[in-house]
Formats: C-alpha cells, structure tokens, sequence
C-alpha cells in the first residue's frame, strides 16, 4: 500500500460563535476568535489517498485529477469565502478547524474512485495550528 | 562601525475585502474578483521589520529585538490580529486594505516609534507567495 498526499490552499473568513450562547459567554469560550466582524486564515489543506500503484501508470491516482477533484469538491466552494455565511455544507455549524476538516472529508470522500480510497486530511490554519482526521465515525 | 540589519517576525490573523465605493458593483467585481466577496475572506499575515543601523558600543545592539517586538505586539497586532481590517481598523475607513496599503500603514505606525537615526523597512506577506515591501 502507497499513500500519495496531494497539498491545496484556500483563504477564508470565519469567526468562533456559538449562537445559543451570549456575547459574554462567547467572548469567554473563543476569546478573540469570536470578534463579530470576523478574522481570516490561508488554510493548508493536505489530502492523503491510499492505493497499490497501477500496473500500466504507476499511479495510485493522478495526482493532478487529485488536485482537479480537490478544488471541485472543496476548495471552489472555500476560497475567498466566509466559512460560516458563504459555504452551504457549512451551515449551521460551528466553523472549528475540527468541525471543518469532517465536513470536508465528508464532501471529498464519495468522489475519489475506488482504487484510491481516502486515508487521511490535515488542515493547517495557522503554520502552528493543524487538525487531522482519518474518517472514524462516519 | 559598520551598519547592521536586524530582523523581527510576527503574525497576525485577519478578514478583509477588496472594495472601491467609487466603482460599480460589476467594476469591483472586474477588479477585485473573489477578493470583492462583500462576506470577506481572510489571511495569515506574516510580518517582517527590518532595521537598520550601527550596534551601539555598549551593548553590542542596533535595537534590542526584544524592545521592537513589543512596539510591534503594542501598535500594529493588538490592533489588526484577529480583526476585520475593513471595519475594525480606523486606517482603513477609506482605503482600501491590498497588501500595498497595509504595509505602508503599518511602517507609517512604526516610523516615530523607532529612533530615527536607524533604517526601517517592512515586509508584509499575505499568503506565502505574495508579498510585499516598504519603502521599496
């Protein structure tokens, strides 16, 4: 078994708020990151396939159609975006790095073929600040 | 004695857009793309001071680093890090917040702060391939 990871990036606006909580108490829980006008990031997304290289390519996958697949599934519908006003896979949830990296696997997951099944996602929000998520409990 | 650059590196996290009043939707839509999204989007700026100067005899500094990144914590990130810099910093009531404007605030808050016998120049990464510098 060979794991390929493919790299893409997005820029996004969010902000930490929890609406069945007061200002109060969502100042206290978030701190800064509940600042109503929003914050931002450039998010690293890393996504990992696994698979047995094929016989004629050598490939698990191309990794370009990965990076095509990617963009489609995922980072077209996060770039530039605000993640908790612009994203419909978004709504209603609180926008964490934990909660984001779920929904994107659950996004990316249906489209890959079966020969390379997804087997990780890492999600940077700061260069100090990442998430993993291998797609237990779904 | 020679003159010496030195070096601080902070970051701050923030939203913004790209937005001219003074143009029609269709036209900030033409210049401004996706950065025009009127929910915001966002960065992690990285910010680089440079300053420039002999080290003094006594100490063997141009500028304690230590006493720079305060200045820079004290005036420039409590200001713009987690903020929206459209409408939480006054500087950019009327101007634009492109990575060109933000760099030249930024050194115009820092200018007075630091001894004017030294150099001062700074860099202001947006994303890690664009940046930019000021004075160029």
């Amino acid at each position: 078994m060979v794991y390929l990871t493919r790299i893409e990036h997005f820029n996004a606006a969010h902000k930490l708020y929890n609406p069945a909580w007061s200002k109060e108490k969502n100042e206290a829980v978030f701190g800064e990151c509940a600042n109503e006008n929003w914050h931002g990031h450039n998010f690293e997304l890393y996504v990992t396939v696994k698979g047995f290289p094929d016989k004629d390519t050598g490939f698990i996958m191309d990794a370009k159609k990965l990076s095509q697949l990617i963009q489609e599934q995922v980072t077209e519908k996060l770039d530039h975006k605000n993640l908790n006003l612009d994203v419909d896979f978004l709504s209603g949830k609180l926008c964490s790095t934990e909660n984001l990296v779920v929904e994107i696997w659950k996004q990316l997951q249906p489209h890959l073929p079966a020969h390379a099944s997804l087997h990780s996602l890492k999600l940077y929000e700061t260069p100090r600040i990442f998430v993993e998520y291998f797609g237990e409990n779904l | 004695m020679p003159t010496v650059a030195v070096y601080r590196k902070e970051h701050f996290n923030a939203a913004h857009r790209l937005h001219n009043d003074a143009f029609d939707e269709a036209t900030n839509d033409k210049i401004f793309g996706k950065c025009n999204n009127p929910h915001f989007h966002g960065h992690n700026y990285e910010l680089i001071v440079k300053v420039t100067g002999e080290p003094d005899k006594q100490t063997g500094y141009v500028i304690d680093l230590k006493a720079l990144s305060d200045i820079i914590k004290e005036n420039v990130l409590k200001r713009f890090d987690h903020k929206n810099l459209n409408l939480d910093v006054s500087e950019f009531k009327n101007l634009n917040p492109t990575a060109e404007n933000i760099v030249i605030v930024i050194y115009n808050i820092l200018r007075p702060l630091i001894n004017s016998a030294f150099g001062l120049q700074v860099r202001l990464y947006e994303t890690e391939r664009n940046f930019v510098e000021y004075p160029a």
